[in-house]
Order: structure tokens, then sequence, then C-alpha cells
């Protein structure tokens, strides 16, 4: 049997992309596959662990958690939509360089992302409203302490900005 | 994994969708997916076909009025968090709400979503069951009205037939005099509760829902025990198990020392709004 494709239009980064692909395509494996778009990482691919965190209308959702063909009609950003007009890093991810918010690399696009929309509805969180803020994302190397500092980091730069 | 292949309708109208439905039994709702995509990415459901209903015009709704909040199947946990009025008329749905998951998976799966799930460790249909609340689903047959009494009849396992789509809920208002409170224990904020507790009092009435610490969501009439006592007589009417995130024993003396507690903060409620 050879699988039904779907036409869809997925708008990511203010670009549109024309792809066809079949219904059970994730919308994390159409943006890495299909788009080339790799900045998206996926490692429990249920929900759990937030790497594959992108926005959908500017609020954080799971990218392994919607079809591709169900993403229509709405503005996707991933990480690689967070960098600046001329190309530089944008706050939150300058944050994360200063703080050595990261260390292996591979959940951070999804905390990028999560905080990027944090910062836009609380632009100066607490201490404990940027730990709530990143409570739903895993970093297997654990390096917890320096996220919540890139994340009262980015809040200085971006009220600086 | 990846889910197995299936059909996919992405119907503009209600009556589209329910003549989809209607033609294969195997076919299921799309709402949010943030229960069913899991599901299929671990092949612990195939079915034949998927009917999203996120494309159906006038479904996203959160409607208030004084006698209660009326939800609409599209209408997201965040919607329904974000809706102050729906919190100054029924203060139970926001306490409970903010322990439904992340923001991350609020954004996007439905409370509606989540009280046809009918899974007993989920916030929303202990809510339900405990203020009295139901579920309105239309087939092509017409449109019936579910109490919730009615809607919870197994493990995971709705009243809702697989040709009906949970087209709203409706969760009444709280009554004047009385309070609510809610509780959970999880291992991480965001998790799935360990135990939780939402108590609804008025006067000498005394109503407390479980999740997580039995089959199906459960709601035990406490009225007339001493509060202390009360969690021990609820656990008559529930089945705490083990699994790898805590025992039976201390599932059941999470019972005794919430039910207690939040029984307490439910009169505590009451008085706050007088
Ligand atoms: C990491 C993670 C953590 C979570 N933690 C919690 C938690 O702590 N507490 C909690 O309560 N939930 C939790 N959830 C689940 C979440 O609340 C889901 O959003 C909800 O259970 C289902 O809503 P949905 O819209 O996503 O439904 P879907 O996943 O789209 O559907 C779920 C089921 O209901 C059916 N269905 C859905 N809507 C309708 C409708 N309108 N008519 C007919 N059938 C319908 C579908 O066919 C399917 O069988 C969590 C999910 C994830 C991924
Ligand atoms: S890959 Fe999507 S949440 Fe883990
Ligand atoms: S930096 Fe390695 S998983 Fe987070």
């Amino acid at each position: 049997m050879t699988e039904e494709l779907h036409p869809v239009r997925l708008v990511v980064n203010e670009t549109a992309y024309d792809i066809r692909v079949p219904a059970r395509r994730l919308l994390s494996d159409a943006l890495r596959q299909d788009l080339g778009l790799t900045g998206t990482h996926v490692g429990c691919e249920h929900g759990v662990c937030g790497a594959c965190t992108i926005l959908v209308d500017g609020k954080p959702m799971r990218s392994c958690l919607l079809f591709a063909v169900s993403a229509v009609g709405v503005e996707i950003t991933t990480v690689e939509g967070l960098t600046n007009a001329d190309g530089s890093l944008g706050p939150v991810q300058q944050a994360f360089a200063e703080c050595h918010g990261l260390q292996c690399g591979f959940c951070t696009p999804g905390f990028l992302t999560t905080i990027t929309a944090g910062l836009r509805d609380n632009p100066d969180p607490t201490h404990d409203e940027a730990r709530e803020m990143i409570a739903g994302n895993l970093c297997r190397c654990t390096g917890y302490q320096n996220i919540v500092k890139a994340v009262e980091r980015a809040a200085v730069l971006g009220a600086e900005s | 994994m990846k889910p197995a292949p299936f059909a996919y309708t992405r119907p503009g109208s209600l009556a589209e969708a329910l003549a989809t439905l209607a033609g294969d039994p195997d076919a299921k709702v799309l709402a949010g997916g943030q229960s069913l995509v899991p599901l299929l990415s671990m092949r612990l459901a195939a079915p034949s076909a998927l009917v999203d209903i996120n494309g159906l015009p006038d479904l996203d709704g959160v409607t208030v009025t004084a006698s209660g909040v009326r939800v609409a199947a599209l209408a997201r946990h965040a919607d329904v968090l974000a809706s102050a009025e729906a919190a100054a008329v029924q203060p139970l749905l926001a306490m409970a709400l903010a322990n439904v998951a992340h923001p991350t998976i609020r954004n996007r799966g439905t409370t509606v979503g989540s009280l046809v799930h009918a899974d007993a460790a989920a916030e929303m249909p202990v809510v339900l069951s405990l203020l009295g609340g139901s579920v309105d689903a239309a087939s092509t047959a017409g449109t019936r009205t579910i109490p919730a009494a009615e809607l919870y009849v197994g493990p995971l396992q709705s009243s809702l037939r697989h040709d009906e789509v949970a087209v709203s809920a409706f969760f009444p208002a709280l009554a004047p005099g009385a309070g609510v409170a809610f509780e959970e224990i999880t291992r991480r904020q965001g998790d799935y509760a360990l135990c939780g507790v939402a108590a609804l009092v008025d006067g000498a009435s005394v109503k407390v829902g479980y999740l997580s610490v039995s089959d199906v969501p459960t709601v035990v009439d406490l009225s007339g025990i001493p509060v202390e006592e009360m969690g021990e007589a609820a656990l008559a009417h529930l089945e705490p198990a083990d699994d790898i995130h805590a025992t039976a024993d201390y599932r059941a003396h999470l019972v005794r020392v919430l039910t207690t507690r939040v029984v307490r903060s439910a009169y505590d409620d009451a008085r706050g709004r007088r």
C-alpha cells in the first residue's frame, strides 16, 4: 500500500514551505526531515522532555505531539527563528552563551523557545518564576542552575534592548 | 516510534465530521492530541482514520453565565485557566487546571478532550464529577447531554460512543455559601499526581473527589463524618495501587492527609467568600 500524501503549507520563521507528507508525519519530523530545519531536537517523542518545543502563533507547544497536516494556518517559530534580524544571537541565546546554560546542547532548542515565550508573558520573572518557566523541560546534563541564571540574564538583556 | 498509517480528514463543518465518524467505526477524533498522539506514536492505538476537529468553526469558546461555565470542544486548558470570569463563577476550575501538566501541554490540550479521555489520573474528570457537570455529545442521530455520573464507566473508558463528538462540557457555578479546594502531590511539578483531592463543601454537605487512587474518577460523600476521619472513611471507596511512582500504602497515606487538609481549605474558602 502506498501511503496517501497530503499537500501542506507550513509557515516557519516567516517563510512558507509547501511539502507533501503522509498524515502520520509528526511536525517535529517534518521540520527536521522535510524542511531541513534540524535545530528542533527530538528526545522522548511523547511530550515529556520538551526538546522539540516550538512556538505556534507565539505559544510554546510540543512539535512531537502535532501532525504536520494539522499545523496549517498558523505561524511556527523554531530555534532557527530566534536570532536577531542581523544574524546575531537573540537575547535568550546570548544569555545561554554567557551563563554556560548548555553542556551537550541537546535540550537547548526547547529551552530557548520556551523561555522566549515565557519572557514575553513575564519580562521580569522572580527567581521562582524563572524556575517555574522551565519546569516542563528536561536536561540530561542537569545544568538547571545555569539555565535558571540564563533566564534571569535574558530578562536583563531583553530589558536593555 | 512513529504512528502507524491512518487516513486523515479535517472537516470544515460538524455535520461532515459526524458523517465521517458514523461511516467508520475505527475512526477517532483528534483534538489537542496531547493524549492521543503519544498513544499513536507508542502504537498503543492504531485507528483507521483521524477526524481532526481543529478546523471546526464555533467550537473554541469559554462561555460564562451565572449558572456555570460552558467549555467548548476546542477551548484549550490554557484558555479556560486564563478566564477570570470562569474562575469567579466556579473557582475549582482554575485551582485544578493549574495542576494539569505544564503550560506547554495546556496550550494545545483541550479540557473537553481530557474529560472524554477519562483518565482516572487526570484532574478535570474528577472536577466535572464532583461538581455534577455534564458533557454534550453530537452524532448524526442528534445531540444528547451526558451527566458526569454516567460518563465514566471504566479505566480510560467513557460512555461517549465512537460516532459522537463531545461538543462542550458544562461546569455548574459555585453555590452561594459553598466552598472548594484542590490539592495534589506529584513527584515533579506538572507530573500526573500520586494522589489528588478536590473538595466541595456547602454547610454540612461534604463531597470529595479523588484522582490517581482508583480506576475511575471517584466522588465520595463524607457528610457527617469528623474531618480527621474522613480520609479513612473515603478509603473504603478507593483502590490505591502500587506502581513505579508510589506504593499503595503511600497513596493511602496521602488520601488520609490530603482529605483532612483539603476539606479544611474548602471551609476556609467558603468563609472567605462571605
Ligand atoms: C507530558 C504530558 C503531561 C500531561 N500531564 C497531565 C496531567 O498532569 N493531568 C492531566 O489531566 N492531563 C495531562 N496530560 C494530558 C492532557 O491534559 C491532554 O490534553 C488531555 O488529556 C487530552 O486532551 P486533547 O485535546 O489533547 O485530546 P486528544 O489527545 O486529541 O484526544 C484524547 C482522546 O479523546 C478523544 N477526544 C478528544 N476530544 C474529543 C471530542 N471533542 N469528542 C470526542 N472525542 C474526543 C480522542 O479521540 C482520544 O481518544 C499530559 C499530557 C502530556 C503530553
Ligand atoms: S521530543 Fe517532544 S517532548 Fe520530548
Ligand atoms: S545540555 Fe545536555 S541535555 Fe541539556
